[in-house]
């Protein structure tokens, strides 16, 4: 086991060091000389220079990505270009706000698709089934924007029942005040489609032998669903959920603009915005970090579940 | 002498290729048929408008600000009419996106100055934009504009308000713009940002999914470990570092950066196919009459997979028009010179608070009716070519 680990965290490192390149190549050789962009209107070629100099864009292409390189390794990206405050601290402040709002949407997402699924799976071909499965793929194809532009005016703005947008400092106060609305839409935009992902799954197992023989010896419908079916269908499950893990910090990036929540996700937008070009790297390369051990940790979690699966 | 008979009367019934018997069962799926007619539908809107035929003057203020649509106009839209006619008197001061020169309501104090100097200078009044040149070096442009905004250049301001429209089919927008006109154009740039980046994904994920699937090797583990970087980062953040770094609005650029970024799903597909034909009979066979590696990897075994990338192709279309939509709305996608239902909804959004719901509708409707009757022709194209997965 600690082998195996070990040896998935020695497979991290060609890969990460690709993500380096990749973004090294977009933001330093596709995007080119930002100093004209920093020096602003008024720029005299003194300043440019001096600016050059500040970011190390006279160097050779192969010291600015050991200079990249090292940044990533000693988390330390120096200043945002357009608020010069540290990238580090500017992760550690986004942080909280964007868990804040995923960490109970997964939760309590998962739960919900997992119950319904398990619901629509169990009548499967009825109308019921199919009634549920067509109001998915509709609600699937309105746009996210749409759903928060509605519900944000509809909830929050005419019945005043939420605040419309802003954040606040305790920690309740945020979690049943100001994140109930976020949640509560990026609960509706993700439960269509992964019900329907949910239901594949359950459907798969659900016609096995196993099954039959759980029947015939005389199980309860709940425990033959709930322990038997279930179990089975949950590594696919585990995958889907894991996979979501990293997309949480940034994933949400339109409801946390849209109600000006201080989170990772609005940070990249708002660096796309003002060209701020070490925050979105420093972000890119962390989450990109964040997902390959998401993934490590996921096969970790089918052994867990499912005592056959072996890990080489 | 019988038996040759038997073999051309054999010959004759030939049995029916896949793409036909995919096309059988396709017309018997009632869903299919009907997704299928709305897709064609959209298409064919998309190419009139691309023409010129439809929507081609989506940018010409034909009705009064915020004009309500035709049906809604009896209950509700009097109250809103005078309020629209209110802020149009008060001018730009519900602007809250992108100003626009208003020439309708105010006086043209440039018109007045030039007609002023004109007297002064003892010149006939019979304007024409070369006299009005020697005294205003800007005459060209400010001629230009009008006519984009669809005046001739002496036209005169009060009749042109008089000619505005009280109501329209989907009402008008800040503006005065027919929104039917906008969510058409809308349209088209939906769909040509959607196929445009599914071909450009599908084009690289295959020609990659090929070689890594087909040599094997060391190709395969450079090919990917290349994939795992793509795979790594979340899918909008690479869309969005990419739009930072090329820092330029417009339906080509969306397009190469969904284009660029997509690729990875379908590269793992294809590459999974491959590997499973490459050992497969008939390639051997090939190889023994002396076909090329090129010539069996695209000759030979690319038919035999083309209908798992044909079902990919249309999965894309459905998730790159949602992600134009987004790029757009936050104003990293199409130029302001383009509708998309992305920048329709971002208007959408401060009209909305006003009371203004028809340009969000109209967006919202095409989109939805577009997008689900895709995802449902893709779900029934993916169970006619591969019966096998129902």
């Amino acid at each position: 086991m600690a082998a195996y680990i070990v040896r998935r965290l020695w497979q991290i490192v060609p890969t990460m060091l690709g993500v380096i390149l990749l973004i090294f190549f977009l933001f330093n050789v596709v995007g080119g000389d930002p100093s004209y962009l920093l020096a602003g209107k008024i720029s005299n070629p003194e300043t440019i220079a001096n600016i050059r100099k500040q970011l190390g864009i006279d160097e050779p292409y192969y010291v600015q990505l050991w200079i990249f390189i090292k940044q990533v390794v000693t988390f330390d990206f120096g200043q945002s270009w357009s608020t010069n405050e540290y990238v580090s601290s500017i992760f550690a402040s986004r942080l909280p706000a964007s868990l804040m709002i995923g960490i109970p949407l997964l939760i309590v997402e998962a739960i919900i698709a997992i119950l319904i699924a398990l619901g629509v799976a169990y009548v499967r071909g009825s109308l019921t089934d199919r009634a549920v499965m067509v109001s998915c793929t509709v609600a699937q194809s309105v746009s996210i924007l749409v759903y928060i532009i509605v519900f944000q005016y509809v909830l929050a703005y005419k019945f005043g029942l939420f605040p419309v947008q802003g954040w606040g400092n305790g920690f309740f106060e945020n979690l049943f005040k100001y994140a109930s609305l976020p949640i509560l839409i990026a609960l509706v935009v993700s439960l269509a489609p992964n019900i329907r992902l949910y239901r594949t799954f359950l459907l798969d197992e659900i016609n096995q032998d196993y099954v039959r023989t759980a029947r015939a010896k005389g199980l309860t419908e709940n425990r033959v669903m709930l322990v038997h079916v279930l179990r089975n269908a949950a590594i696919p499950i585990i995958t889907n959920l894991m996979i979501q893990l990293p997309g949480l910090l940034v994933g949400l990036f339109l409801i946390e603009r849209f109600f000006s929540i201080p989170g990772i996700g609005r940070e990249v937008i708002l660096s796309v915005e003002r060209s701020d070009f070490p925050v979105i790297k420093a972000i890119t390369v962390y989450v990109a970090l964040a997902t390959m051990l998401a993934n490590l940790a996921a096969d970790l979690l089918y052994k867990a579940v499912d005592p056959r699966v072996e890990l080489k | 002498m019988t038996t040759a008979v038997n073999t051309a009367s054999i010959g004759i019934e030939r049995s029916p290729g896949l793409w036909s018997l995919a096309w059988k069962r396709l017309l018997r799926d009632k869903i299919a048929i009907v997704s299928m007619v709305i897709v064609a539908t959209f298409l064919l809107l998309a190419l009139a408008s691309a023409v010129g035929l439809v929507a081609g003057g989506w940018n010409s203020e034909i009705a009064k600000n915020y004009a309500p649509p035709t049906w809604f106009k009896g209950s509700a839209a009097q109250e809103d009419l005078s309020k629209s006619n209110k802020s149009a008197a008060s001018g730009p001061s519900l602007d809250t996106g992108l100003s626009r020169p208003e020439f309708v309501n105010d006086r043209d104090p440039l018109r007045e100055t030039i007609t002023e100097l004109k007297q002064q200078l003892g010149q006939s009044t019979s304007s024409g934009a070369d006299e009005i040149k020697i005294v205003d070096p800007l005459a060209d442009v400010i001629v230009e504009l009008k006519k984009k905004l669809g005046r001739t250049g002496d036209g005169d301001a009060n009749e042109v308000e008089a000619e505005k429209l009280s109501s329209l089919a989907f009402g008008a927008d800040k503006w005065g713009r027919s929104v039917f006109d906008k969510v058409v154009q809308g349209s088209e740039t939906s769909i040509t940002v959607g196929f445009a980046a599914a071909l450009v994904a599908t084009l690289i994920g295959t020609l990659l999914g090929a070689l890594a699937g087909y040599y094997g090797g060391k190709t395969d583990d450079f090919l990917n470990w290349f994939y795992s970087i793509f795979n790594s980062i979340p899918y909008i953040l690479l869309v969005l570092a990419i739009a930072a770094v090329l820092n330029k609005k417009g339906i080509l650029t969306v397009v190469l950066i969904l284009g660029l970024t997509g690729w990875a799903s379908i590269f793992r597909v294809v590459r999974a196919e491959y590997m499973k034909h490459k050992a497969r009979d008939y390639v051997r066979a090939a190889n023994a009459i002396g076909a090329s590696h090129t010539r069996r990897m695209f000759v030979h075994i690319f038919p035999n997979i083309s209908h798992v990338i044909l079902v990919q192709l249309s999965l894309y279309v459905v998730i790159f028009i949602k992600s134009e939509v987004i790029l757009s709305y936050l104003g990293f996608g199409v130029g302001v010179d383009t509708v998309s239902w992305g920048s329709m909804l971002n208007e959408a959004q401060n009209e909305l608070i006003l009371g203004y719901w028809w340009q969000l509708g109209a967006a919202t409707l095409f989109m939805a009716i577009l997008v689900t009757a895709f995802s449902l022709f893709t779900d029934s194209l993916r169970d006619a070519l591969d019966p096998k997965l129902k």
